[in-house]
C-alpha cells in the first residue's frame, strides 16, 4: 500500500513539472504508467476515466485523482491529486509573485503586449486540438459552429447552450 | 450591563475580492465548467461579471499559466488568487475550483466502474459528446471576443495566427513554438512601443 502511494506521488509529481502547455501534454505518459507499467487499470478503463475527467466540471487533469482512487482508494486519490497539482501550483505562485512585484515597469508592459496575441492564438489552437483529438464528426462540428455563433454574438448563459448541445446530438442520433 | 457606544462605521471593505468572494467565484466556475472550457468560464466570472481583472491582466495570467508547467486552468486560478489576495487567495481559489469537481469525478468514476457491464447507457456518452462540442465552441467564441478587444494592428493578428497554426494545426510542441514566437512578438512590441 505504501509502495503504491510512493509510486503515485513520484509519478504525478514528475508529470506535474513536465506538463508544459497543460495537463493533456502528459496524458500519454500517464497512460503508459497506469496501464502498462503498474497495471492499475486496463486501457479501456483509462479511456473512460479520461472521458469522465473531460466531461465533468473542473480541470481535466483531475484524471490524476481518478487514477489514484483506482490504484489505492481515497488515500491514493489524495496523494495523486496533491502530487499532480502541488509542484506546478508552487511554480505558478512564484511566477505570479515575480510578476506582481514588477507592476508598472516598462519590460512588464512589453511582455504583456507580446503575450496577449499569443494567448488568443492558444485559445483557438486548443479548440482545434480538441476537435481533432476526439471523434468530431459532422454533427459535432455543426454543434460547435452553432455554439460558437450563439456564444460570440449573444449573452445567453453557456449552460443553456451546453444542454442544447447535448440534446442536439441525442436527437441527431450521434 | 455594558454602556452602549455609538456603533463605529465598519472598516471599509476591500474594494476588490474578499476571500469568501474568491472562493464563491471559483466555486461557481468549478460547478459550471461541464465539458471543459474552463478558461472561458474564469474570464466570464473574473473579468466580465466581477471586474476583478481587466482583459490585459487576464490574458497575461492566461499566457503565463500556459508557460508554467501543470494544468493551465489551475495555474490560472493560482495566478488570479495570488494577484488578488496572496497565498490565502490562492488557497481560496483552488478550494473553490476543485472541491466539487473532485467529489463529482470520484463519484462518476465509481459509478462507471460499477455500471461497466450495464447495456443501454450509451446515451450518456452521446450527451457528453454534445456538451463537449459546445465547450469547444465556447473556447472559440472567447477567442473571438478577446481578439475583437485586444488585437491592435496587423502584426499582433499575425502573431495570433502563427500561434494558432503552429500549435493547433502543425502540432508543434508548445515549448518550441513559444520559444520562436515569443521573442518575435516581444521584439515587435518593443519596436512598436518605440515608434509610438
Amino acid at each position: 500500500m505504501i509502495a503504491v502511494l510512493v509510486r503515485l506521488a513520484l509519478l504525478f509529481g514528475g508529470l506535474s513539472l513536465l506538463a508544459f502547455g497543460g495537463g493533456t501534454a502528459v496524458l500519454p505518459d500517464m497512460q503508459r504508467a497506469a496501464v502498462d507499467t503498474y497495471h492499475w487499470m486496463t486501457a479501456p478503463e483509462f479511456l473512460a476515466f479520461f472521458a469522465i475527467s473531460r466531461a465533468a466540471p473542473g480541470p481535466g487533469s483531475l484524471i490524476a485523482v481518478l487514477i489514484g482512487q483506482k490504484a489505492a482508494g481515497l488515500l491514493g486519490a489524495a496523494v495523486a491529486g496533491l502530487a499532480m497539482f502541488g509542484p506546478s501550483c508552487v511554480l505558478a505562485y512564484a511566477a505570479s509573485h515575480v510578476w506582481h512585484r514588477s507592476a508598472g515597469s516598462a519590460w512588464r508592459q512589453h511582455i504583456e503586449h507580446a503575450l496577449a496575441p499569443m494567448a488568443i492564438g492558444l485559445t483557438f489552437a486548443s479548440a482545434i486540438v480538441l476537435m481533432r483529438g476526439t471523434e468530431h464528426d459532422w454533427r459535432a462540428y455543426a454543434v460547435t459552429a452553432v455554439a460558437t455563433l450563439v456564444l460570440s454574438l449573444t449573452e445567453v448563459n453557456p449552460l443553456f447552450v451546453l444542454a442544447a448541445g447535448a440534446a442536439a446530438l441525442l436527437l441527431a442520433g450521434g | 450591563m455594558p454602556r452602549s457606544y455609538p456603533i463605529p462605521a465598519p472598516p471599509k471593505p476591500h474594494p476588490r475580492a474578499s476571500l469568501p468572494a474568491l472562493f464563491h467565484a471559483f466555486l461557481s466556475i468549478g460547478l459550471m465548467s461541464f465539458g471543459g472550457g474552463l478558461a472561458a468560464w474564469i474570464r466570464r466570472e473574473v473579468v466580465e461579471r466581477r471586474a476583478w481583472l481587466d482583459d490585459q491582466q487576464f490574458l497575461t495570467g492566461y499566457a503565463l499559466s500556459q508557460i508554467v508547467p501543470g494544468a493551465t486552468n489551475v495555474n490560472l486560478a493560482v495566478f488570479i488568487g495570488a494577484q488578488l489576495r496572496g497565498v490565502l487567495g490562492v488557497l481560496a481559489a483552488l478550494a473553490g475550483l476543485m472541491l466539487v469537481p473532485i467529489v463529482l469525478i470520484l463519484g462518476a468514476g465509481t459509478l462507471y466502474l460499477r455500471s461497466q457491464a450495464t447495456p443501454g447507457w450509451g446515451w450518456i456518452g452521446t450527451a457528453l459528446a454534445g456538451m463537449g462540442a459546445v465547450a469547444i465552441g465556447l473556447n472559440i467564441a472567447t477567442g473571438i471576443r478577446l481578439a475583437q478587444r485586444n488585437l491592435r494592428g496587423v502584426t499582433a493578428a499575425l502573431v495570433t495566427l502563427a500561434t494558432t497554426v503552429s500549435i493547433g494545426v502543425l502540432r508543434v510542441p508548445l515549448v518550441e513554438a513559444l520559444a520562436v514566437i515569443f521573442p518575435i512578438s516581444l521584439a515587435l512590441s518593443i519596436w512598436q512601443g518605440g515608434r509610438r
